[in-house]
C-alpha cells in the first residue's frame, strides 16, 4: 500500500485528480446544478464516446504508434451496423458483433500497412483515414440516417433509481460500455502477458523483437483492438444522438488524442494508464460542463480548452526535464 | 551507347539535380497525365481546365509549405490552419474597419497594413509554438495541438463564429485575378515557394534545419544554437500559414475561424508523398510541388469524370499508400537479390 501511494504521489493521475477535485469543488459551490446526480450522469453519458475511443487510442500509444483513422472507422461501423439493423437483419447482439468485427477488420488493415510500408503510423493512418472516410462519403452520398429501429432508440437501462425529486437515474448503455471497456483494457494492459508485451514493444520495439516477442502479431492485436473499440464507441454515439451522420465524427481525432495525452500517455510509447486517460477525458468534460453552467458563451469555451491543454503539456514537459536531470545527477 | 560523353554527363548531372525521389514522382505524374488524357475526355488539359487547376493549387500548396518546414526539422505544426484563419480574420477585420473610401495612397497603405497585421498575429503564434517546443521542450505535436485549439478558440471567440467579408479590389484580385492569363494566387505561390525552396536546400539555416531534423542532440553538441533554429522554423511555418490565409480569404471573399480544416492532415499527406521524411532531415520543395500537382491532377480528373470530391480524398490516401507500398516492395526485392548474390 505504501509503495502504491509513493508511486502515485508523483503521478499524472494524482495531479489530474487534484485539479478535477478542485474544479469540482468550486463548481459545486458556485453553481447549484453541477453536483446533482442528474448532471453527473449526463456528463458521464455524453463523454462515454470520447472516453471509449480514448482508451482504445491509449493502447495504440502505449504500443508506440498513433492512430488517426479511428473516427473514420467509427463512422463506417456505425453506418453499416445500423443500416443492416434498419433492414431488420440485426438485433442488439448482431449490431454489436458487426460493429466490433468491422472495426477490428479496418484496424487490422491499418496494422498490416503500418508494419509493411515502412512509414510511421501517424502517416499511414492519415492516409487510411482519407481512404476510409472518402469511400464512406462516396457510397453514402453523405446522407444521414434519421430513422433508427425503435429498440435501438430506446436503448438499454439497468438499475433504475428514483431520487427525491422524482428524477430517474439509470445505468445506460453509454456508461456501462465505458466501464466495461475501461476495466477490460486496464486488466489486459496490466495483468496479462500480452499487455506487458505491448508495453515492452512501445518502450523499445527493437529490444522487444530481439527478445522474441511477436511484434507483428502484437501490432495486429493493438490496431485491431483500437478498431473494435471504435466500433463499440460508434454505437454509443449513435444511440446517444439517435441518428447516424457519416460526417459527424471525422475531425474529432485530435480532441481524443489531446485527452489521452493529458492523461499522461507518452507519444513515444511505453507509458500510460487507463485511469489517467479517463481522468484526462474527465478533466476536459468537467471543464466544458462547468463553463456551460457558469454561463460562459460557447464561443469562448474552445479558448479555455486550449489553455488547459497547453498548461498541461508544459507541466508534463517540465516534469520530464526534471526526471532527466535527476537521472543525470544520479549517474554522476 | 550512342550518347556522347558530354550529353551523358549532362544527363547524369540533370539526374542528380532532380534526385531519385523526384524522378519517381515525375514518372508517376507523367503516367497519370497520360492516363487521364486518354480517359477523362478532351477537356482534361484544355486551357480552361489548366487555369482552374492553377487557381486551386496555391491554397493547399502554401499550407503544405507551412507544414513542410517543421517536418524537415523533425517536428510538426498542427496549428497552421488555425493560424491561417486567425491571420485572415485579422486582415479582414482591418480591411473592413477604417479603410479610406477613395482609392489613393492611404487606401493602398491601409491594405498593406492589414496584411502586415495578419502576418504579425501569425508571427506571435509562431513564436509561441517555437517557445513551447524549443525552450519548454514540449513535443511539437502536443505543443501545436494545444496552440491549434487555443488559436482557433481566439478566432471563434472574437469573430463569434461569424464571417467577415467585403474586401477592396486589390485583395479580391489575389484570389480571382490573372496576370497574362496566370492566376495571381499561383504567382504568389511561386513567389513564395521558390525562395523557400532555395532557403531550405541552399542556405546555412536551411541545412541546419535538416541537421536538427536528422539528429537534434548531435547538432546541439556540435555547437549549433538549436533552440534558435527551432524558433525560426515555427515562425516561418506560421508566416507561410498567414500567406495561405490571405489566399483563402481572397478566394472565398470572406474570412472565418473554421475554413479549410479538412486541409490539415492533407498537408502532411502531400508533404510525405513529395518525399519529405516525416522523421525529419530530408525533403525538397521541388518534390512537394510535384506531389501537389499530382494531387491536383487527380482531383481535376475526378471532377471531369463526375466522381465525388470524397472519392478524390480516397484516391489521395490510396496514392500515398501505393507509392509507399511500391518503394517498400522495391526495398524488399533489392534485399532478396542481395541475399541471393
Amino acid at each position: 500500500m505504501a509503495d502504491f501511494l509513493r508511486g502515485w504521489r508523483h503521478s499524472q493521475e494524482l495531479r489530474l485528480l487534484a485539479v478535477i477535485a478542485a474544479m469540482g469543488a468550486v463548481l459545486a459551490v458556485v453553481t447549484p446544478g453541477f453536483a446533482s446526480a442528474q448532471n453527473l450522469m449526463d456528463m458521464l453519458t455524453s463523454s462515454a464516446f470520447t472516453g471509449i475511443l480514448a482508451v482504445g487510442l491509449l493502447v495504440v500509444l502505449i504500443a508506440g504508434g498513433v492512430d488517426i483513422s479511428f473516427a473514420a472507422t467509427a463512422s463506417i461501423t456505425q453506418y453499416v451496423a445500423l443500416t443492416l439493423a434498419n433492414q431488420g437483419m440485426l438485433g442488439w447482439p448482431g449490431v454489436v458483433a458487426v460493429a466490433i468485427g468491422l472495426g477490428g477488420l479496418l484496424g487490422v488493415i491499418n496494422a498490416l500497412l503500418v508494419t509493411t510500408l515502412g512509414l510511421s503510423s501517424i502517416i499511414v493512418t492519415i492516409a487510411t483515414q482519407s481512404l476510409f472516410y472518402g469511400l464512406l462519403m462516396t457510397f453514402t452520398n453523405g446522407q444521414d440516417i434519421f430513422a433508427l429501429p425503435d429498440w435501438f432508440n430506446a436503448g438499454l437501462h439497468w438499475g433504475i433509481h428514483v431520487d427525491a425529486q422524482g428524477g430517474e437515474q439509470a445505468l445506460n448503455l453509454q456508461i456501462v460500455l465505458l466501464v466495461v471497456v475501461g476495466l477490460l483494457t486496464s486488466w489486459l494492459l496490466t495483468r496479462t502477458s500480452i499487455g506487458r508485451q505491448v508495453f515492452a514493444m512501445g518502450g523499445n520495439p527493437e529490444a522487444a523483437r530481439r527478445i522474441g516477442f511477436p511484434v507483428f502479431r502484437l501490432n495486429l492485436l493493438v490496431y485491431g483492438f483500437m478498431g473494435a473499440v471504435a466500433g463499440l464507441a460508434s454505437l454509443v454515439h449513435a444511440q446517444l444522438v439517435q441518428s447516424v451522420s457519416p460526417s459527424a465524427l471525422v475531425g474529432r481525432e485530435l480532441d481524443v488524442l489531446a485527452a489521452v495525452v493529458l492523461g499522461g500517455a507518452s507519444l513515444n510509447g511505453g507509458i500510460g494508464s487507463v485511469s489517467g486517460t479517463l481522468l484526462g477525458v474527465a478533466l476536459l468534460a468537467v471543464l466544458q460542463n462547468g463553463l456551460t453552467l457558469l454561463g460562459v458563451s460557447s464561443y469562448w469555451s474552445q479558448l479555455c480548452t486550449g489553455s488547459v491543454i497547453i498548461a498541461a503539456v508544459v507541466m508534463m514537459a517540465h516534469q520530464q526535464q526534471q526526471t532527466i536531470h535527476r537521472k543525470k545527477a544520479a549517474l554522476t | 551507347m550512342s550518347a556522347t560523353p558530354i550529353t551523358s554527363s549532362l544527363l547524369s548531372s540533370l539526374q542528380r539535380l532532380i534526385g531519385p525521389v523526384n524522378q519517381r514522382l515525375l514518372a508517376l505524374l507523367l503516367a497519370l497525365s497520360l492516363l487521364f488524357a486518354t480517359t477523362a475526355g478532351p477537356n482534361m488539359f484544355s486551357a480552361g481546365s489548366l487555369r482552374s487547376m492553377a487557381f486551386q493549387l496555391p491554397e493547399l500548396g502554401l499550407l503544405a509549405l507551412a507544414m513542410m518546414v517543421p517536418l524537415l526539422s523533425g517536428g510538426l505544426d498542427l496549428a497552421i490552419i488555425a493560424t491561417a484563419n486567425l491571420a485572415a480574420l485579422t486582415m479582414a477585420w482591418v480591411l473592413t474597419h477604417g479603410l479610406p473610401n477613395e482609392p489613393g495612397l492611404a487606401w493602398a497603405l491601409w491594405q498593406v497594413g492589414a496584411v502586415l497585421a495578419g502576418l504579425t498575429v501569425a508571427a506571435a503564434v509562431g513564436l509561441l509554438n517555437g517557445y513551447l517546443i524549443a525552450h519548454l521542450r514540449v513535443s511539437p505535436i502536443l505543443a501545436t495541438l494545444g496552440t491549434m485549439t487555443l488559436v482557433k478558440g481566439i478566432a471563434v471567440g472574437l469573430s463569434r463564429g461569424g464571417v467577415i467579408s467585403g474586401f477592396p479590389s486589390p485583395i479580391v484580385h489575389i484570389g480571382h485575378g490573372t496576370v497574362a492569363g496566370v492566376p495571381m494566387a499561383l504567382l504568389l505561390f511561386i513567389a513564395v515557394a521558390v525562395p523557400v525552396g532555395i532557403w531550405v536546400a541552399r542556405s546555412p539555416l536551411g541545412l541546419t534545419i535538416a541537421l536538427v531534423g536528422s539528429n537534434e542532440q548531435a547538432t546541439r553538441y556540435s555547437g549549433v544554437d538549436t533552440p534558435a533554429v527551432l524558433m525560426r522554423v515555427y515562425l516561418t511555418s506560421s508566416l507561410l500559414a498567414a500567406v495561405a490565409g490571405l489566399v483563402m480569404m481572397a478566394r472565398f471573399d470572406s474570412a472565418n475561424a473554421a475554413y479549410g480544416e479538412s486541409y490539415l492532415l492533407i498537408t502532411i499527406l502531400a508533404a510525405v508523398l513529395g518525399g519529405v521524411n516525416p522523421m525529419g532531415g530530408f525533403g525538397r520543395v521541388g518534390g512537394l510541388v510535384i506531389a501537389l500537382v499530382i494531387l491536383q491532377l487527380i482531383s481535376t480528373a475526378a471532377s471531369m469524370l463526375d466522381l465525388s470530391q470524397f472519392l478524390t480524398l480516397s484516391i489521395w490516401g490510396a496514392t500515398l499508400i501505393g507509392v509507399a507500398g511500391t518503394s517498400a516492395l522495391r526495398g524488399w526485392w533489392l534485399r532478396q537479390r542481395l541475399l541471393r548474390a
